[in-house]
C-alpha cells in the first residue's frame, strides 16, 4: 500500500535529558548572567533556610541558650563584637545570624505555603470559571473582584483580630504559620485564577479541546488533563512573582505586629523588634535582617522577570 | 454508491429496512449566536423605556440534509455560510437552535451526555487545523490511547497497546513516532495522527471540516489519499467539509451547495459539475481558477455576500442574483427534487425561468 | 537590461544552531510589465524572496551573497534612506493578510494622504483626489464614501482592493503580490486576480505573484518559478511550464491536483514532505522523494545524491535536474551522429 511511503526513517529518540539540554530553557539561561547569580542566590537561600537547625550556632527558639548579659553585641567588624555572634545579638541576646537562618525559614515556608493555597484555589477556580463559562464565570469573577478590593492586610488584620479575640494571643502565636499561610493565600488567589482563565479561553477555542469533546471525555479530564497542562506556563511566571510578594505580605503583617511573634521570629517580625533599638545605635538588628528580605526578594523577582522572558510565547514559540 | 442516494425530502425516515435508512438526518436545522453579550449588556434605554435588545448571528437558517451509509456528502461554501457550523452541530459541540438531527433514526441532538456516548464512538471529527487539533502536552501513544481507553474501559493494557499499533500502521505512521509529542512533527504527518485517532475507535462516521485546507498541495494527495483508503478499508461515511471545488470534484458522492446559512443545490458530484443549476453553484464554479488556458469568463456577481444579522427576506441570493424578481424577495425557497437527482432551491428554476 | 535583476542570491537566518540557507543562488530577472509567478510550497522561501527584494528581511536574516540590481541600482547594501525612495515608490507590496499593511485606527482617506505625502510634495486635496482616483481604478464601488472609512468597516475583498489601491498610489514600476488572495474566497479571489490582469497590462506595471496555487499563476501570469528547499528548481513561460513540467518535482506538483485524477480514484501522491532548511539532503534536495533517482533499467543516478544539479534548458524551460540533462544528452547524442 502506498500509504508506507510516509513510513521515513526517524532518528533516534532523545533522552529527556537531552531535550533538556538542547531546551530553549537552558540555552537561555546559559546566556543570562542575572538570572545564573539569582538562581545561585536563591538555591543558597532555600539551602540555608533547609539546613538552619545544623548551620546555625545557637538554637533562638531555645530559651536555655539565650544570654540576656549578650544582648545587643554589634557584628564582627564593629568594636565591642563578640566573635561567637557573628553578626551581633539581638535585644533578647540571640544570635542575629541564627535568628535570620530561622527567620527566612519562616519566610519561605509562608510564601511558598501560602503561594500553594492560592495556586490551588486560583487554577481550580480559574479553570471553572474560563471552561463552564456562563453563570460560573460570571459568579467566580465578581468573587474575584471583591476579593482583589480588600487589600491583604485588610483581610489579615480583621482575621488576625478576630483569631486574636476569640482564641486569645497564645493561640494566634501556636497557630501563626497555618494562619498567615491561610490568611495571605486566600487574599491573592484572583492573581491565579484571572491569569488562569485568560489563558483557559484561548486554550479552549484550540481544536485538540473540541477533539476531546468530540470524544465524549468528561468535563472534569477535559479540563484537568487538556487544559491545565497547556496553562503552566503562565502559572509558573506569575508564582515567581507571588512568592516574592506573599514573603512581603508576611513581612510587612509581621512588622505591624500581625504576623510571626517575636519568640519565633519571621524576616518582618525581626525587623520589627529591632526597628526601636535604631535610635540607641543598635541598626543591625533591624538593618541586617531587612537586607536579607531585599535580596531574597530581588533575587525572585529576577527569577520570575527571565521566566517570563523565557515563556512568553509572543517572543518565542516553542 | 447507491444511484439512488437522493431520498425525496418530505417524509421522515422510513422505519424498518435499515439499509434504506439514511445514517444522519438534519431536519430543519438553525442555530444563533448571540452578539449581545450577557442580560447587563443586552438592556437599552429607548424613548424613555428600559428595554432588551437582541442581536443574532444566524450561522444556519434551516438546513435540511441527507447522509446515506457509505456516501461521502460534502458542504461547500465561501466563508461565513455556515457550512462549518453544520459540522460542529452534528458533532455535538454547539447545541441547534431549532431543528433536529437524527443518527440512525434516533433523535441525537437533545441527548444526555450519558446517553451520547455510544453515539460518541459511532462518529467521530477531524479538524482543520493540524497544528492545534494535538494535545502538545501528550505524546501520540496518549493522544491515541485516550479515545480507546474511554470507549473500552474493559481492554488490557495490551489490547488498547494493539489497537493502537493496528490504527497506527493504517494510516502510515512508523511505531517509534508514539513516544513523541506533535510539535515534532510536519503538518501533514500532524493530520495522520488526527486520522488515527478519529479511526482508533473504529467509528463508522466521521466529520471532516476542511481537513486539508491548511496543508501544501503536495501533502493535500496524501491526506485525500489517506481518506478514501480508510473510507474504503472501513465502510467509512462522510460529512466532508470544504471550500476547495476541486477536492469537492474528486472525493464526494453527492455535493450540497452553502449560501449563507441555507443550502442552494444538493446535487451527486458529476451532476453538479456538469450542470450546475442554482445561480450561485454557477457562479461558484466559473470562479474555480483552472490549469487551462481557454479561459472562460466567470461569472460576476453583484455586490457582497450580506452579513449573516439582518438576513435578506425571501431568498437569501436574492440581492445577487441576476434573475431574482419579485418573488424571490418575499419568498422563501424550499429545495425541489429533480429527475437528475439534484435538489434546487430557485424560483427561477422552478417556474422554468432558468434551466 | 531588464528592470530587476537578481543574480545568485543567498539569504541565511543566523540560528542559535548555526545558519539555515533560505535562499540559495536564486536568480530571475522581470522586464518592464511583465508578469512572474512564484510558486512553491510553505517554506520553499518564496516569501523570503519577496522580502529580500525589499530588503526587508529582518534579523535574524540577512543577505550573504548575490546581487539585486532594480533599474540599474545594487539594492543589497543600499541605506535605508536610498532604498525607502524604492520600497513603496517604485517597487509596492501586497501582503496575505490586508490588515498587516492597514492601520485600524485611520480612515482608508487618511492613510493614502499620508502614504502620498511621505513620497511627494503635494498638499492635502491634491493627495485626496489622487487617493480618489486610485480606488476608481480598483473598481470600488462608491470610492468617495470609502475614504472616510475605516478599514473594520471594509469586506475582506475591499480590504483587497483598498490594500491594491494603496500600491498603485505611487505609480510604481514593479507590485510583489505575497499570496494576495490566499485568505479569500474562491468567488472574490477571482475578482482580484482579474483586477491586478487588468491593472498590470493598462499601465505597464510588472507583477511578481507569489502562490501556492498553480491555478491562479497559470491564470494570471507570463513566465513563473518553481521552488523548492530554497532553490529555484525549474522557470519558464508559464504555459509551457504547465503544459509539459520537466522537473519531478513540479510533475508531482501537477498530478497531484485532484483535477488531474479521474473522480474517486487516488491521487498521484509525493511521498514524504519538504525536508526543513537545517538539515537538508545532500545532492539535489528532491532526491528522497524523487521517483528518477533510479534509471529505467535499474541502475542509480548517483549524481542526484551528491551534487547539486544546475540548469538545464530543456525547451523553452529551464529545469535543474539530473535525470532531465541526462535525457537531453541522450537525444542530442544520437541526433548529432544522425547528421554527421
Amino acid at each position: 500500500m502506498s500509504t508506507e511511503t510516509s513510513l521515513q526513517p526517524t532518528a533516534a529518540l532523545p533522552s529527556r535529558w537531552a531535550r533538556f539540554r538542547d531546551s530553549y530553557l537552558l540555552y537561555s539561561f546559559r546566556r543570562d548572567l542575572i538570572a545564573q547569580v539569582s538562581l545561585a542566590v536563591f538555591i543558597a537561600f532555600v539551602a540555608c533556610a533547609v539546613l538552619a537547625p545544623w548551620l546555625a550556632p545557637m538554637n533562638p527558639y531555645d530559651l536555655a541558650q539565650i544570654d540576656i548579659l549578650a544582648s545587643e553585641l554589634p557584628p564582627f567588624w564593629i568594636d565591642g563584637s563578640d566573635p561567637a555572634y557573628l553578626l551581633g545579638t539581638d535585644a533578647q541576646g540571640r544570635d542575629l545570624l541564627s535568628t535570620i537562618l530561622y527567620g527566612a525559614r519562616v519566610s519561605l515556608i509562608i510564601g511558598f505555603g501560602a503561594v500553594a493555597l492560592q495556586a490551588l484555589l486560583g487554577v481550580v477556580f480559574g479553570l471553572l470559571a474560563g471552561y463552564l463559562g456562563g453563570r460560573i464565570d460570571a459568579f467566580l469573577m465578581r468573587l474575584a473582584d471583591i476579593q482583589l478590593s480588600f487589600s491583604t492586610l485588610m483581610v489579615a488584620i480583621v482575621v488576625g483580630a478576630l483569631v486574636k479575640a476569640i482564641f486569645g494571643g497564645a493561640t494566634f502565636s501556636a497557630y501563626a504559620v497555618p494562619l498567615l499561610v491561610l490568611i495571605i493565600g486566600l487574599a491573592e488567589w484572583p492573581q491565579y485564577a484571572r491569569t488562569v482563565r485568560a489563558s483557559v479561553l484561548a486554550e479552549k477555542g484550540k481544536e485538540y479541546v473540541d477533539a476531546a469533546r468530540t470524544m465524549g471525555l468528561p468535563s472534569r479530564r477535559i479540563m484537568f488533563r487538556h487544559i491545565l497542562p497547556n496553562t503552566l506556563s503562565p502559572i509558573f511566571v506569575i508564582s515567581t512573582v507571588q512568592v516574592a510578594n506573599a514573603i512581603i505580605s508576611e513581612a510587612a503583617l509581621s512588622f505591624l505586629g500581625l504576623g510571626m511573634p517575636e519568640t519565633h521570629p519571621s524576616l518582618g517580625s525581626l525587623i520589627k523588634s529591632g526597628f526601636d533599638y535604631i535610635q540607641s545605635g543598635s541598626w543591625w538588628i533591624t538593618l541586617i535582617p531587612g537586607a536579607v528580605l531585599v535580596v531574597l526578594v530581588l533575587v525572585i523577582n529576577l527569577l520570575g522577570d527571565w521566566l517570563r522572558d523565557v515563556l512568553n510565547p509572543r517572543l518565542y514559540k516553542g | 454508491m447507491t444511484a439512488t442516494a437522493t431520498a425525496p425530502l418530505a417524509h421522515p425516515a422510513a422505519t424498518g429496512d435499515e439499509a434504506a435508512r439514511p445514517l444522519l438526518e438534519i431536519r430543519g436545522l438553525e442555530k444563533r449566536f448571540s452578539l449581545s453579550g450577557d442580560f447587563l449588556e443586552q438592556l437599552k434605554f429607548k424613548g424613555g423605556k428600559l428595554v432588551r435588545e437582541q442581536e443574532h448571528v444566524h450561522a444556519i437558517n434551516g438546513v435540511d440534509l441527507e447522509i446515506q451509509r457509505g456516501e461521502a456528502l460534502c458542504v461547500v461554501g465561501e466563508s461565513g455560510c455556515g457550512k462549518s457550523t453544520v459540522a460542529r452541530t452534528v458533532m455535538g459541540l454547539l447545541h441547534p437552535s431549532a431543528g433536529e438531527i437524527r443518527y440512525d433514526g434516533q433523535r441525537i441532538d437533545n441527548l444526555s451526555t450519558q446517553a451520547l456516548m455510544p453515539y460518541r464512538r459511532r462518529m467521530q471529527m477531524i479538524f482543520q487545523n493540524p497544528y492545534a487539533s494535538l494535545n502538545p502536552r501528550m505524546t501520540i501513544q496518549q493522544t491515541l490511547e485516550e479515545p480507546i481507553r474511554l470507549h473500552h474501559p474493559d481492554w488490557s493494557r495490551q489490547q488498547v497497546s494493539d489497537k493502537v499499533a493496528e490504527v497506527m500502521g493504517s494510516v502510515g505512521i512508523a511505531a517509534d513516532w508514539g513516544k513523541r509529542y506533535g510539535h515534532e512533527f510536519s503538518g501533514g504527518q500532524r493530520q495522520r495522527i488526527a486520522i488515527a485517532r478519529a479511526l482508533a475507535v473504529d467509528p463508522e462516521f466521521i466529520v471532516a471540516d476542511e481537513p486539508i485546507s491548511a496543508l501544501d498541495v503536495s501533502i493535500q494527495a496524501q491526506v485525500l489519499n489517506l481518506l478514501m483508503d480508510a473510507q474504503r478499508d472501513r465502510h467509512l461515511t462522510y460529512l466532508f467539509i470544504t471550500h476547495d471545488l476541486a477536492v469537492v470534484e474528486h472525493f464526494g458522492t453527492r455535493v450540497a451547495v452553502m449560501y449563507l446559512g441555507r443550502v442552494c443545490e444538493v446535487a451527486p458530484t458529476a451532476t453538479l459539475f456538469a450542470t450546475p443549476r442554482h445561480p450561485y453553484t454557477r457562479a461558484l464554479m466559473s470562479a474555480i481558477p483552472r490549469l487551462e488556458d481557454d479561459r472562460p469568463q466567470h461569472i460576476r456577481l453583484e455586490g457582497e455576500v450580506p452579513t449573516p444579522v439582518h438576513l435578506p427576506s425571501g431568498c437569501v441570493f436574492h440581492a445577487r442574483c441576476p434573475h431574482a424578481n419579485a418573488r424571490c424577495r418575499q419568498e422563501v425557497p424550499a429545495l425541489i427534487a429533480r429527475d437528475d437527482g439534484s435538489q434546487v432551491a430557485c424560483h427561477a428554476i422552478e417556474e422554468g425561468r432558468l434551466d | 537590461m531588464s528592470l530587476l535583476e537578481v543574480n545568485h542570491l543567498d539569504v541565511r537566518f543566523a540560528l542559535r544552531r548555526g545558519d539555515v540557507k533560505a535562499l540559495r543562488d536564486v536568480s530571475f530577472s522581470l522586464d518592464r510589465g511583465e508578469r512572474l509567478g512564484i510558486v512553491g510550497e510553505s517554506g520553499a522561501g518564496k516569501s523570503v524572496a519577496a522580502f529580500t527584494l525589499l530588503n526587508l528581511i529582518a534579523r535574524p536574516g540577512y543577505i550573504a551573497g548575490g546581487s539585486i540590481r532594480f533599474d540599474g541600482q545594487e539594492l543589497t547594501g543600499m541605506s535605508d534612506r536610498a532604498l525607502r525612495r524604492i520600497r513603496g515608490n517604485r517597487i509596492s507590496m501586497i501582503f496575505q493578510d490586508p490588515m498587516m499593511t492597514l492601520n485600524p485606527v485611520l480612515s482608508i482617506g487618511e492613510q493614502m494622504v499620508e502614504c502620498l505625502k511621505a513620497h511627494r510634495r503635494i498638499g492635502r486635496r491634491e493627495a485626496r483626489a489622487i487617493a480618489l482616483r486610485k480606488l476608481e481604478q480598483v473598481h470600488i464601488p462608491s470610492p468617495e464614501a470609502r475614504l472616510d472609512q475605516y478599514p473594520h468597516e471594509l469586506s475582506g475583498g475591499m480590504r483587497q482592493r483598498v490594500i491594491i489601491a494603496i500600491a498603485l498610489l505611487l505609480d510604481p514600476d514593479i507590485i510583489i503580490a505575497d499570496e494576495p488572495t490566499t485568505a479569500l474566497d474562491v468567488t472574490i479571489q477571482a475578482e482580484i486576480m482579474d483586477l491586478l490582469l487588468e491593472l498590470c497590462e493598462k499601465h505597464n506595471v510588472g507583477l511578481i505573484l507569489i502562490t501556492h496555487d498553480l491555478g491562479v499563476v497559470s491564470q494570471v501570469t507570463q513566465r513563473m518559478l518553481v521552488m523548492y528547499a530554497g532553490r529555484v528548481i525549474e522557470q519558464g513561460p508559464t504555459r509551457d511550464i504547465i503544459n509539459d513540467p520537466q522537473h519531478p518535482y513540479t510533475q508531482g506538483l501537477m498530478n497531484a491536483l485532484p483535477q488531474m485524477a479521474t473522480p474517486g480514484s487516488r491521487l498521484n501522491q509525493i511521498p514524504g514532505s519538504m525536508p526543513s532548511l537545517d538539515n537538508l539532503p545532500s545532492g539535489c534536495a528532491f532526491h528522497p522523494r524523487c521517483g528518477f533517482v533510479t534509471r529505467p533499467d535499474g541502475s542509480e543516478r548517483t549524481a542526484c545524491r551528491t551534487q547539486v544539479p544546475g540548469f538545464v534548458a530543456s525547451g523553452n524551460c529551464q529545469a535543474a535536474c539530473h535525470m532531465v540533462a541526462e535525457m537531453l544528452e541522450r537525444e542530442r547524442l544520437p541526433a548529432e551522429e544522425t547528421t554527421r
